[in-house]
């Protein structure tokens, strides 16, 4: 993965897929459709000025609710690069990283980056640095098992290299 | 050292004499299945694969449940894909319009899902099943679509935590009330990654309606499953229904828990939770002081859409009527309780009470379609979620209750307790 670099945009504690992308989006699995609804009931604005390579800092048990995979599809098509937070809600952290979206767990840098902030991440070492204020951070190591899927290119790709050896 | 319920579950499927908390595990599914919501990405994923047939095309299930009957032309197109891919794969368990049903009330109801299977669900309430002794958990589509193909899915065993149930139930106290008081215990991440087992005398003695509520909203606490030990009275529930074989587990004497919560549920009173979080519970007591003004009445869902929800809601609604301007809204979670309800004279009951009677759908729950929100509006309902925009608009809330109090307060107009009305 190559390192990121994008502005924070700042989110509460327990951000649900409902606001992520709203009920009233989920009868199509379009993503480009979906990214236009991103964020929406958290804030209406954000899918307009969000940019690619963007990152979302969150307060703990981020995407809790429904299993919708729709959700980090909806941010990954936004163009978000990275969400870092405290905690992720256990389906959505498995949804993230069966969609290719970087999650990093970080109470540190989510507590302190600030809203605008222009962050810089190393995904290979979940170097997390705070290009405005000078901060730097290192996120949760992401679990061994899940780092060879992510290296398989995901879940899916994970499975058609098993079933077809 | 003894296993958990959900560690002897968990250890069975993936061939092991026994897991410990934080193992991953790759373990096999019973049955793996999917809405109309979820499917279409599934599906995708599934064809990506490069398989021509499911693993057991009597153990993947797809149901239609959300957005039907279609909504809309987009719905209707993603119903298609669930459809094209059951004709294609011959799937022969299908639910079309007319014998489907919300999904956590059809499948047991059908014996479906039974006691020691593992069943993994592209729906977050798929954890509903673990009130029938299943290790159940929901998933995202692109797992799923690895478990219809290959019936294997990976997990981290998880940390249990008990909850121990004491005393008798106050009158109108309900499954239902017990999760909401539960989950404003721990708070909506308070068993995030962890198993929830659900014991003690109390539940004992509790309905397995009563139990499939509360199974139901352990995800809004953040478990990975919620489960209780079955018994007599599961066995009472699911001998009739089972299509086949199953296997009961237990918890050990010994086993190894990560925290214990005792609660005393004789004083516990009927249950609201405030917007915009399931965890934000208080005493019906204490929202009808709040004289909170109410615009539409949900009675149905996942959580309470099964034949006694509607016994209980129509024990209230007897010779009543809704509030004026009140939208109630009375959601059978499947035929056989819609049939159930006629036979039982319980739709005589609502339609005296005008109360709008809605084809088994999951509809309003998700701000789907079939009773949406205004924006300022208000809705008292038996579902499970109260997020921002969960019914509609974004300015609009949801306070969720238990059956009684949700009819109580269509009568009234605002939040009411069920004795102001009975």
């Amino acid at each position: 993965m190559d390192n990121i670099e994008g502005k924070a945009w700042k989110f509460g504690d327990d951000v649900d897929t409902d606001a992520i992308i709203p009920a009233r989006y989920l009868n199509t699995s379009d993503s480009d459709e979906l990214a236009k609804h991103c964020m929406e009931d958290a804030d209406p604005t954000f899918a307009g000025k969000v940019k690619a390579g963007d990152i979302i800092v969150a307060g703990k048990n981020f995407g809790c609710g429904s299993s919708r995979e729709h959700a980090p599809i909806a941010i990954i098509a936004a163009g978000v690069a990275c969400i870092i937070a405290p905690t992720f809600a256990r389906i959505f952290y498995r949804n993230a990283f069966n969609t290719g979206l970087l999650i990093l767990e970080s109470a540190e840098a989510a507590k302190a980056i600030e809203d605008g902030h222009e962050v810089a991440v190393d995904p290979a070492t979940g170097t997390i640095k705070d290009l405005t204020s000078g901060e730097q951070f290192k996120a949760q190591p992401i679990p061994e098992f899940m780092q060879k899927l992510l290296d398989d290119g995901g879940l899916i790709e994970h499975w058609r290299k098993r079933l077809a050896s | 050292m003894g296993q958990t319920i959900t560690e002897k579950i968990l250890a069975f499927h993936a061939g092991l004499d026994e897991v410990v908390p934080g193992q991953l595990i790759e373990a096999r599914v019973d049955i793996a299945l999917a809405n109309d919501v979820t499917a279409p990405i599934a599906i995708a994923e599934f064809e990506k694969l490069g398989v021509d047939k499911v693993f057991d095309d009597e153990r993947v299930l797809l149901v239609p449940d959300h957005f039907t009957p279609n909504k809309d032309i987009k719905s209707a197109e993603q119903s298609k894909i669930l459809r094209d891919f059951v004709k294609k794969y011959e799937l022969k368990n299908y639910f079309e319009i007319g014998r489907v049903g919300i999904e956590h009330v059809l499948l047991p109801e059908q014996g479906l899902v039974l006691p020691g299977d593992l069943i993994i669900g592209a729906d977050s309430h798929t954890c509903t099943y673990g009130a029938l002794g299943a290790f159940a958990t929901g998933v995202g589509s692109t797992d799923l679509a690895a478990a219809m193909a290959t019936g294997k899915v990976w997990f981290r065993v998880p940390d249990t935590i008990k909850i121990v149930y004491h005393g008798k139930l106050a009158p109108w106290v309900e499954g239902k009330d017990l999760i909401l008081h539960t989950i404003g215990i721990l708070k909506v991440d308070g068993a995030l990654y962890q198993a929830i087992e659900m014991t003690g005398e109390t539940i004992d003695t509790l309905p397995m309606y009563g139990r499939m509520s509360m199974a139901n909203m352990a995800i809004e606490a953040g478990a990975k499953n919620g489960i209780i030990i079955p018994d007599e009275i599961t066995l009472d529930y699911v001998r009739p229904r089972a299509k086949r074989d199953y296997k009961l587990f237990t918890s050990d004497s010994d086993a190894a828990y990560c925290r214990t919560i005792e609660i005393d549920v004789s004083s516990i009173r009927p249950q609201v939770a405030y917007p915009p979080l399931p965890d934000k519970s208080r005493s019906v007591d204490q929202a009808a002081a709040d004289k909170i003004e109410i615009d539409q009445v949900v009675i149905g869902s996942c959580t309470n859409g099964r034949i006694e929800d509607f016994r209980l809601a129509a024990s209230v609604l007897k010779g009543k009527k809704a509030a004026p301007y009140m939208r109630l809204l009375i959601i059978p979670g499947t035929q056989d309780v819609y049939r159930q309800m006629i036979k039982e004279g319980l739709t005589e009951i609502f339609l005296d009470a005008e109360a709008l009677i809605s084809p088994p759908t999951c509809g309003p729950c998700l701000g789907g379609h079939m009773g949406i929100l205004a924006a300022g509006e208000r809705a008292v309902a038996t579902t499970n979620r109260n997020f921002v925009g969960r019914m509609g608009h974004p300015e609009s809330e949801v306070y969720l209750s238990n059956p009684a109090v949700a009819a109580a307060s269509a009568v009234l107009g605002r939040i009411a307790t069920p004795e102001e009305v009975v």
